[in-house]
């Protein structure tokens, strides 16, 4: 089998010296991850490696040499690398050798305990596969391998293919630590050789969200105490809270800044994200909601607003007049029960006298309550749509409660009509087993069924029309609203720092590798070049995406259409409190 | 070393296959597809332009009349303000002006999309042996996609319905792809594994 060997690209140009790495047996590769330079001396390399070993769990050791030479091929340092083969015993031992400037390569391995077969090619026993070490070190596979236990030692045969490429030089990072200006005793070549990267600004980050984080946590567990405390447990207030989707997105909001500034250090990488991306979320609703915080604080636009307001609602009710009046005649050219339409028209028409009554009475404070409202939008762009969500909840309650009067008088009608057609044709609804049995009724109980039937259906157009009126207003409202909740759930759970991050920094994000030939001479080995293929935009998202509240409907079509049909009332968003998980 | 055959794919189109030979362990075929034809540009631009151009009249005939004002007052029983007919004008020219830039609109983001997305320019097979199976589409517009599968997880290469192939050629150019492909598996089979 071929034998693959992993250079790192910025190890081409270092000097001679020796190369160090690991050994994949299952796969027949070598993952070269640093060249260690003349002079050295072999025992503190072997301290070094024994150091790096331990703290990385990786087994890292002298796998070859490797020849940087000028055009005239030196015989000494060839003997002299051919004696350190001796000192490092390493099973295959590995030969690279470049000349300087030119991008001919020369493998060779040697085997000590086979004997090469005398008729094995020697171009084709080395494949060259390079590859970038800082790209490799910090990106992450998806779908991330399950990697064994830290405390297994070496145990990383089970990582397949690729993946252990990528899970050795993710944690040999203690091989990475010193760079060319440290005065150590062995002089390392890698990626980091030239100065360990670091940012001021990252180093105070790190500092600083310690003391941030204590701060953070202490505060918002002095709100989650006050939110539950018994005040709120008490009937008006609770029932209240659980019905609004203010409530609902603050405590979504809080829960999440409880679990950004928790105290305890996120344990692995999917942890991270999610950290980061719910940080990034929270911030730019918060941005977003400042901006609309000063949209309407300037210019005296809540002023302008609650000016429209109460005439918006006087025009609904006129609206809603208009519809009972068109009701109470003979809407579409049908002919209604007169009684029984002049009786619901009548009911309703006072019902929206006193809706009108109370916002007239409101009127007033409208103003400094919409201030107020307003003054929530600095808690977040979310938190203001939950808020305008809720005021049409509000202001629409006219609306529901009709639906709810038609829904409860067209589903009694149902139920009736139902149970005397069963009368009418002699059979009864058993509840004991559940199941339609005849029956032998008395010739007066049949008479009165028999009318009461009739009664029924005669006045079932009326009621059903009224029922079909005020349900199509009520899932117009229903609608205006779940596109709201719509808005408010993107926003909520879009995964924004992964999205920034597949943007900016691709290679972080990896959903595998790609290769490409590099130039070609016949007799050299195979040179590929080992590139990361950055994750499409749609499994970002979706591997990311945090969770929402999860007020979605909860019914499919069939049982909405049949629910609509029974009369029985239907409730768009199960709130959280009644949820089953 | 390489070589170039010529074969044609479902729909009569020219495609042309460049096998290239790296190694006996490394192997690269590169499909190229027929290029976007201008008659077939110039045909799709054609009749969204028409599209536009008769809605565009459409409406003009509707709103016309009764819009515009009546030149001769003596028969006109219709007296608008001026300024509502200079209105009713502006809207009208706005109108024409959606329709046509909604036209231009559609065809720019149309023709992009169809670049970016559909319009396949090449695809390349490679195989190494004990690495894997690389494919990689290459579109019109420069975007590439590769899908890597590990060696470890590939059992054998089948012919599958040409359907899934973006390129579509025909049986013979499988064929040809395929036995390379199964020369080499056969190959990484033989070479017995280091101990």
């Amino acid at each position: 089998m071929v034998l693959k060997a992993f250079f790192p690209t910025c190890c081409t140009s270092a000097d001679s010296g020796l190369l160090v790495g690991r050994w994949v047996p299952e796969q027949n590769s070598a993952v070269v991850l640093a060249v260690v330079h003349f002079p050295f001396i072999p025992i503190q390399v072997k301290e070094l490696l024994a150091q790096v070993q331990q703290a990385s769990r990786v087994g890292v050791a002298v796998l070859g040499t490797w020849c940087h030479r000028r055009q005239e091929p030196e015989e000494s340092l060839g003997h002299f690398l051919e004696g350190l083969g001796a000192i490092f015993s390493h099973e295959p031992w590995l030969q690279l050798c470049r000349e300087r400037g030119s991008k001919l390569w020369s493998c060779k391995v040697t085997h000590r305990q086979v004997p090469t077969s005398p008729d094995a090619p020697g171009e084709d026993q080395v494949m060259l596969i390079f590859y970038d070490q800082r790209k490799v070190l910090l990106s992450q596979l998806h779908p991330p391998t399950a990697l064994p236990d830290h405390q297994a030692g070496d145990a990383t045969a089970s990582t397949r293919g690729l993946a252990a490429v990528f899970d050795t030089v993710a944690r040999s990072e203690a091989l990475f630590r010193s760079d060319r200006f440290d005065e150590g005793l062995v002089r390392l070549s890698h990626w980091q050789s030239e100065g360990v990267e670091a940012s001021i600004i990252v180093e105070l980050a790190k500092q600083a969200s310690g003391p941030v984080c204590l701060l953070f946590a202490y505060l918002l567990s002095l709100i989650s105490a006050a939110s539950a405390c018994r005040v709120f447990k008490l009937w008006p207030l609770s029932f209240i809270c659980s019905k609004l989707s203010t409530c609902e997105q603050l405590r979504h909001r809080l829960e999440q800044l409880t679990f950004i500034f928790s105290t305890q250090k996120a344990e692995n990488a999917s942890q991270l994200m999610r950290k980061a991306n719910m940080l990034v979320s929270v911030l730019l609703d918060v941005a977003l909601g400042l901006t609309l915080l000063s949209w309407l604080h300037g210019k005296d636009r809540i002023g302008q607003l609650a000016d429209a307001l109460v005439p918006v609602a006087d025009w609904v009710a006129e609206e809603l007049q208009h519809l009972l009046q068109w009701l109470m005649g003979a809407p579409a050219g049908l002919k209604m029960n007169r009684a029984l339409d002049q009786v619901l028209g009548r009911f309703f028409l006072y019902h929206i006298h006193l809706w009108i009554s109370y916002i007239h009475l409101m009127s007033p404070f409208i103003e400094r309550i919409l201030w107020h409202m307003g003054l929530s939008a600095c808690l977040g762009l979310t938190v203001s749509l939950s808020i305008l969500s809720d005021i049409i909840a509000l202001l629409t309650f006219h609306i529901y409660c009709f639906y709810v009067y038609g829904a409860r008088l067209y589903c009694l009608k149902i139920c009736g009509l139902s149970s005397l057609w069963r009368l009418f044709r002699g059979k009864k609804w058993n509840v004991l087993r559940q199941r339609v049995d005849s029956c032998s009724y008395d010739l007066d109980q049949l008479f009165i069924g028999t009318l009461l039937f009739t009664i029924l259906v005669f006045l079932l157009p009326t009621t059903a029309l009224y029922y079909l009126v005020f349900t199509l207003l009520r899932l117009l409202v229903v609608t205006v609203q779940g596109l709201i909740h719509l808005l408010v759930d993107l926003t909520n759970s879009l995964p924004l720092y992964a999205l920034g991050l597949r943007l900016c920094r691709p290679y972080r994000l990896s959903a595998g590798v790609k290769f490409q030939v590099l130039e070609h001479e016949a007799g050299r080995p195979l040179r590929l070049l080992m590139q990361i293929n950055p994750l499409p935009y749609n499994r970002v998202v979706h591997t990311y995406r945090l969770p929402s509240c999860g007020c979605h409907p909860k019914h499919s079509w069939g049982s909405l259409c049949r629910k609509l049909f029974f009369g029985e009332l239907i409730y768009p968003w199960r709130q959280r409190g009644e949820k089953q998980d | 070393m390489e070589d170039e055959l010529t074969f044609s794919d479902i729909y009569g189109g020219r495609l042309a296959l460049l096998r290239r030979y790296y190694s006996p362990s490394c192997r690269e075929f590169c499909l190229s597809c027929p290029r976007l034809s201008l008659r077939s540009l110039t045909a799709v631009t054609c009749s969204v332009w028409l599209a536009a151009y008769g809605l565009f009249t459409l409406f003009e005939q509707n709103k016309a009349f009764p819009a515009w004002p009546r030149v001769d007052s003596l028969n006109s029983g219709i007296c608008r303000r001026p300024s509502g007919n200079l209105t009713a004008g502006v809207w009208l020219s706005l109108q024409n002006s959606m329709i046509l830039s909604a036209a231009i609109f559609i065809t720019l983001i149309g023709l992009l999309g169809y670049l970016h997305f559909v319009k396949i320019d090449q695809e390349t097979l490679l195989i190494i042996d004990s690495l894997g199976i690389q494919m990689t589409s290459s579109y019109a517009s420069g975007k590439e996609s590769t899908t890597f599968i590990e060696m470890g997880k590939v059992k054998d290469v089948i012919i599958n319905e040409a359907i899934y192939m973006s390129a579509k050629p025909r049986l013979d150019c499988l064929i040809e792809v395929y036995r390379s492909c199964q020369e080499i598996l056969a190959h990484g089979k033989a070479t017995p594994t280091s101990p």
